[in-house]
């Protein structure tokens, strides 16, 4: 700020008059509009508002004015500079808007493109239909039981009322260890697990226990050696055929959804006396396919209900070579093959499918069935 | 079992509109697993007639023997007619089935009179396979008897229905259209005409020969054992057709009326029967045990060496047969046998079992001995047999010799509750005692309702029924089983999974994380697998346990490691198109026990109590020992090449992060050893260590083992024991104690090292933690360098240190104080100087 110029005439001061003040501050308002971007602003900010800009300039000559006339012309300096300030101040909040803006839609990619730079991992679908059959009795108060796979042929066998010259032994072809006279098998069934629950856990037994077990079959699309199944026990005080029926009811519904229910048919298994076939009613269908031509069922082939496993009370046989008294408890054993179930669940065609370990075919079950 | 509807209609009188289709439903709903119902002909419309052949010029012209026959089909169906015909196996005067024109065959084959061969054939000669009676397509079917004219589709059966049942080993009884036919006639509520049990009415034996004397060692083999003699038998004699057709429907073929006729009285009755040529018998014919090393020829012609545990039919010349399971050649019938001695016997289930074991022969004698003939059946079939031997083959009979324990019908007690009490549900005693009666008990305290306990005595052809939960079953199944209720067991509360089970399925989930697919591959493995992998004689995975009987000789023996398999899935996948395979498995391995090396003697405890614990002992000391593993495979990129840039190899460091990341996740920490370790790359694999013990292994694979697996170089795997793994962490649960969050600034130092290249990082890491003290938050190696400017046969190892003290900021004095001591512990433990000092 200059100091005042008394010589001066200020009636001579042309830059303070009015007019020319709304002039220059019209140029700086036009100017500043007329800014594009930041860097633009930054010159019209020192054309208009710099040491040499004309308000600058005609705001040096108010100390040249008359007294009288310098509050005035103060009054209209400041408010022309105030209202180009502002101007700049408001653009250039905007272009910095603006520019931000810009900087992110520069910087836009193409998010259709490829994100997997790892891979994908997945669990086995037997393995995950396993857990989640078990969880279903785990819910219940089941435990799980397990037992090894090389088993004595005592367990896979004799002590399921199976004995040495029992048609239902040859039946089953079995891998012998080391030798036919070893005692020793790649069990067959899962169901020497149930001799060693009762065995080895306090009345009464509730346990489900899924597991891999081996036959002597080539490996087709209908047939391995090497299969999973999944076996349940109960043994309790009073425990009736109603129960099993109530509980493969209440398996069939968690595991294909509400209104699907299970049907016994009379069988054999040496281990359990009644003994009976599960079938589960078709859960595609519901059973509609049946005689209806027009629309057949592939999942259950028309015929309503799909064959799941076997089941039945437990032999008194099976009991007392657990030691355990037949007239005091009674128990319910089923089981059903793990395969089976992803195959008509999952509509898997093939058995080798599950065998051969083609990871797109995992891949596709993800971590949960 | 394949039974013809009309063939049971023998013994349960249907009514006609009842079709095989029902019949099966109520047999399956009774326990009976009706496999298919198919019927004879299906798809036959319009006539079929039995035309005698009258003329046959033979068409030698063409490549094939063709005939142009005139064929009489009797003046209701236009007299004789022309049919050319490409079978040529009968003659003049053979009477032949007929399709005349406008018939449709099975398969939808339309008859039209048309012109082949240069003559107009007016009809077609029948095979069985066009009738769909059977595959027999070799010739025409030749009537044995008929009339001309006569409706043929009744004289073949056609239109029968077949049922195919799968019997269930305890049910012997429904091997025989008479067994089945009490499960019909039950299930329709009909009544039941067992016509086997009535004697055929038979001459008496005429005295121009002696019946054939018989004899049995011990009763515990053989209880009853019966011998029927015929003789001027006339072995030209023809099978009647009624007979021929049954067997057909059954699956058997037509061989001679003599071995037909046994055949039909065994699936009529379930008897099996054996004819023995007297011509060739040699003093009395006796039941019991064969002479240890006799040999027989079995008529199946292979030659067989006799144990003393088989049991036989011998006579005065040796062994004429196995008892139960096959006759011998050396007294077969033949097409000259006039003189017949026909066998029926009961013999001891188990010993028929085990014969037919040893021997490998599964007969439709055996099978049905196997599961209990009827007791008392013996005396009846065998005189229904040879009331249709003297029908249909003439001779004298000459009388019938037997030998019998005496028989005691089982007897069981049980409550009359048993049944509701098992089912769930009510079932009267009154109930209970009328199904009982249904299947053929006898059932004693049944009178009213009252009764607490039925003694019932069992029918001698239900040897199955021993205890009382086999009348449950009989009771249960006999109302259906759809009768039951259906609602849960009341259960106080479980523990849920096993810490080790939830672990286990914590590690599945935390590899799937990982970017590994889980594989379920099958545990066998060969000695070529053992030779791939490059290990020594001394190595464990060479103790595998061997089958007796494996699938395939490549591969007789159980895995010792998961790595083989993986490495075929890899295999598998690559070749499949798959460039990045990234696998793992949980799964048992097996090895042989020092116990087992000793040879082992078997042990079977008693089934009737609880085995003692030093039975158990035994029984689990037979057992391979087979701990769980837990192994990944790792080929290709483990961040793939992309828009983002070159992708990066899977390599050791990732194999040695998944196995010790595995078990850090259920917080067992294990410690990187440089071991020499077979199949990997002796110089790139890590032993996984906590403290001494060695849980797995973790590396790039050796160059040599990938080249054999046909597997891209630096692929990398890891194998881990999950059971040890599982029992440290078990081991260590629960001991976690919350760490303290110290807020106070942290001092972050670099420290840079040379030192001889032998030396492990991991030693040297320890060393500057050791040396540096509680002040010491984590050390970390940064950088490797090994060139021009360090010495040669050494390294520069460069650190990145973070320091911090729990309650205050550390001073540039104490900073430096901890890092000499660092210092001074990696120059004392490791010879390590400062780089550039």
């Amino acid at each position: 700020m200059s100091a005042p110029n008394r010589s001066y005439d200020p009636v001579g001061v042309a830059a303070l008059e009015p007019q020319a003040v709304g002039e220059a501050v019209g140029q700086a308002l036009a100017a500043i509009e007329a800014a594009r971007d930041l860097t633009e602003l930054k010159d019209v900010r020192r054309d208009h508002t710099g040491d040499k800009s004309a308000l600058s300039l005609a705001n040096r000559e108010i100390g040249a004015l008359p007294p009288a006339a310098k509050a005035e012309a103060g009054k209209r300096m400041g408010e022309a500079r105030r209202s180009v300030n502002e101007a700049l101040e408001r653009r250039e909040g905007d272009l910095a808007v603006e520019r931000d803006l810009r900087v992110l839609r520069e910087e836009t990619i193409d998010v259709s493109m490829p994100t997997d730079r790892g891979h994908t991992g997945g669990r086995h679908p037997l393995t995950t239909m396993m857990e989640r059959m078990s969880e279903v009795f785990l819910l219940m108060g089941y435990e799980i039981a397990e037992g090894p796979e090389a088993e004595a042929e005592w367990f896979n066998f004799d002590a399921l009322n199976i004995g040495p010259d029992h048609p239902a032994r040859t039946m089953q072809d079995t891998f012998f260890v080391d030798s036919a006279e070893s005692g020793v098998v790649l069990r067959t069934q899962t169901s020497p697990i149930q001799m060693r629950a009762l065995l080895e856990r306090p009345l009464p037994v509730y346990v489900v226990a899924p597991g891999r077990v081996y036959r002597t079959d080539e490996l087709d699309a209908t047939h391995t050696p090497v299969f999973h199944q999944i076996e349940g026990l109960a043994v309790d005080e009073g425990i009736t055929m109603a129960h099993l029926k109530g509980t493969l009811d209440h398996l069939a519904t968690m595991m294909f959804g509400e209104g699907i229910s299970t049907r016994l048919r009379p069988s054999y298994f040496p281990f359990t006396e009644p003994s009976a076939e599960i079938d589960v009613l078709c859960f595609l269908c519901r059973g509609e396919s049946v005689g209806n031509l027009g629309s057949p069922c592939r999942t259950c082939g028309s015929e309503g209900w799909i064959e799941w496993g076997g089941c039945g009370m437990v032999n008194p046989r099976v009991l007392e070579a657990a030691g355990i008294d037949p007239d005091v408890y009674s128990g319910f054993a089923f089981g059903m093959g793990v395969e089976r179930t992803l195959m008509f669940r999952h509509g898997v065609t093939d058995m080798r499918d599950m065998v051969e370990g083609d990871v797109r075919f995992t891949r596709a079950f993800g971590i949960e069935v | 079992m394949r039974v013809s509807v009309q063939w049971l209609a023998s013994y349960v009188d249907l009514p006609p509109e009842v079709r095989g289709r029902e019949i099966a439903e109520r047999l399956i709903a009774a326990g009976l697993e009706v496999e298919s119902v198919e019927t004879l002909g299906a798809g036959l419309q319009g006539p079929l007639t039995v035309g005698k052949v009258v003329r046959i010029e033979e068409l030698t012209e063409f490549k094939k023997p063709i005939r142009w026959c005139q064929v009489d089909l009797g003046s209701e169906h236009g007299g004789t007619r022309g049919i050319v015909c490409g079978a040529s196996n009968f003659i003049v005067d053979d009477l032949v089935v007929i399709a005349t024109p406008g018939t449709i065959l099975p398969g939808d084959f339309h008859i039209a009179a048309r012109t082949t061969y240069g003559h107009v054939s007016d009809g077609m000669i029948c095979s069985e396979r066009e009738l769909a009676l059977g595959e027999d397509h070799a010739g025409i079917i030749v009537l044995p008897d008929g009339t001309v004219g006569d409706d043929a589709v009744e004289l073949l059966g056609l239109g029968d229905e077949i049922l195919d049942i799968a019997v269930t080993p305890d049910r012997g009884y429904a091997l025989s259209v008479r067994g089945i036919a009490r499960e019909v006639a039950t299930s329709f509520d009909l009544p039941f005409n067992d016509h086997a049990m009535a004697l055929a009415d038979l001459p008496a034996p005429e005295a121009t020969d002696a019946p054939w004397p018989c004899d049995v060692d011990d009763a515990a083999i053989c209880e009853m054992f019966t011998l029927r003699r015929i003789t001027g038998f006339d072995p030209s004699a023809t099978t009647p057709a009624w007979m021929r057709r049954r067997l057909t429907a059954a699956g058997m073929r037509s061989i001679s009326l003599a071995v037909d006729v046994t055949n039909f009285v065994m699936l009529d009755t379930g008897q099996p029967l054996h004819a023995f040529d007297g011509s060739k018998l040699r003093g009395t014919v006796r039941a019991g045990y064969a002479a240890s090393d006799t040999r027989l020829t079995t008529i199946d012609h292979v030659e067989r060496v006799l144990s003393p545990d088989d049991i036989v039919i011998r006579d005065d010349s040796g062994p004429l047969g196995l008892a139960g399971v096959m006759g011998g050649f050396s007294s077969e019938i033949d097409s000259t046998t006039t003189d017949i001695v026909l066998e029926a016997a009961w013999f001891t289930p188990r010993r028929v079992a085990q014969t037919a074991r040893r021997h490998r022969l599964a007969t439709e004698a055996s099978r049905r001995f196997e599961r209990g003939v009827d007791r008392v059946l013996a005396p009846y079939a065998s005189a229904k047999a040879m009331q249709l031997l003297l029908h249909y083959g003439g001779g004298s009979y000459v009388g019938f010799t037997a030998w019998e324990s005496p028989y005691e019908p089982t007897r069981i007690v049980m409550a009359s509750s048993l049944p509701e009490r098992t089912a769930g549900m009510a079932i009267s005693a009154g109930v209970v005692a009328e199904r009982l009666t249904a299947v053929g008990c006898e059932v004693a305290g049944s009178q009213g309702d009252g009764a607490d306990h039925f003694t019932v005595l069992v029918p001698s052809w239900r040897p199955d029924l021993i205890d009382p939960a086999d009348l449950v079953e009989e009771v249960l199944r006999l109302g259906g089983y759809d009768e039951l209720p259906s609602h849960l067991p009341a259960i106080s509360g479980g523990r849920g999974l096993t810490e080790r089970q939830r672990k286990r399925r914590r590690l599945g989930l935390w590899l799937a994380g990982a970017g590994l697919t889980e594989v379920l591959t099958y545990p066998f493995m060969g000695p070529a697998d053992i030779a791939a992998l490059r290990i020594d004689e001394e190595d464990d995975r060479q103790r595998g346990v061997t089958l007796a009987n494996p699938l395939s000789d490549e591969q007789p023996q159980l895995r010792t490691t998961l790595l083989p398999g993986l490495a075929a899935v890899a295999r598998r996948n690559r070749s499949r198109g798959a460039d990045d395979v990234l696998i793992s498995e949980m799964g048992r391995v097996f090895f042989t026990t020092k116990y087992h090396d000793l040879g082992t003697t078997v042990i079977r405890p008693a089934t009737t109590s609880r085995p003692s614990e030093d039975e158990l002992a035994a029984l689990e000391e037979l057992l391979p020992h087979q701990p769980e593993h837990l192994a990944g495979l790792l080929i290709g990129q483990r961040v793939r090449s992309g828009w983002w840039g070159e992708g990066s190899p899977v390599d050791w460091a990732q194999a040695a992060a998944l196995a010790r990341g595995c078990a850090l996740e259920i917080g067992v920490h294990l410690q990187p050893r440089a071991v020499h370790y077979a199949p990997f790359h002796p110089g790139r694999v890590a032993g996984l260590y906590l403290d001494d013990i060695c849980l797995g292994y973790a590396g790039e694979l050796h160059p040599a083992v990938l080249l054999h697996w046909g597997l891209p170089p630096r692929s990398c795997a890891f194998e881990l024991d999950l059971t040890v793994l599982l029992d440290a962490s078990v081991a260590v649960s629960h001991q976690t104690q919350a760490p303290i969050i110290a807020t106070a600034p942290v001092a972050k130092e670099d420290i840079a090292l040379v030192l001889d290249a032998g030396i492990a990082a991991s030693d040297v890491a320890a060393a500057l933690t050791d040396g540096g003290g509680d002040m010491v938050e984590s050390v970390r190696l940064f950088d490797v360098y090994q060139g021009p400017q360090v010495p040669a046969g050494q390294r520069s190892l460069a650190f990145s240190v973070r320091l911090r003290a729990e309650d205050h900021t550390l001073t540039g004095e104490e900073i430096s104080q901890i890092r000499e001591l660092m210092l001074a512990a990696a120059a004392q433990r490791c010879g390590a100087v400062l780089r550039g000092s």
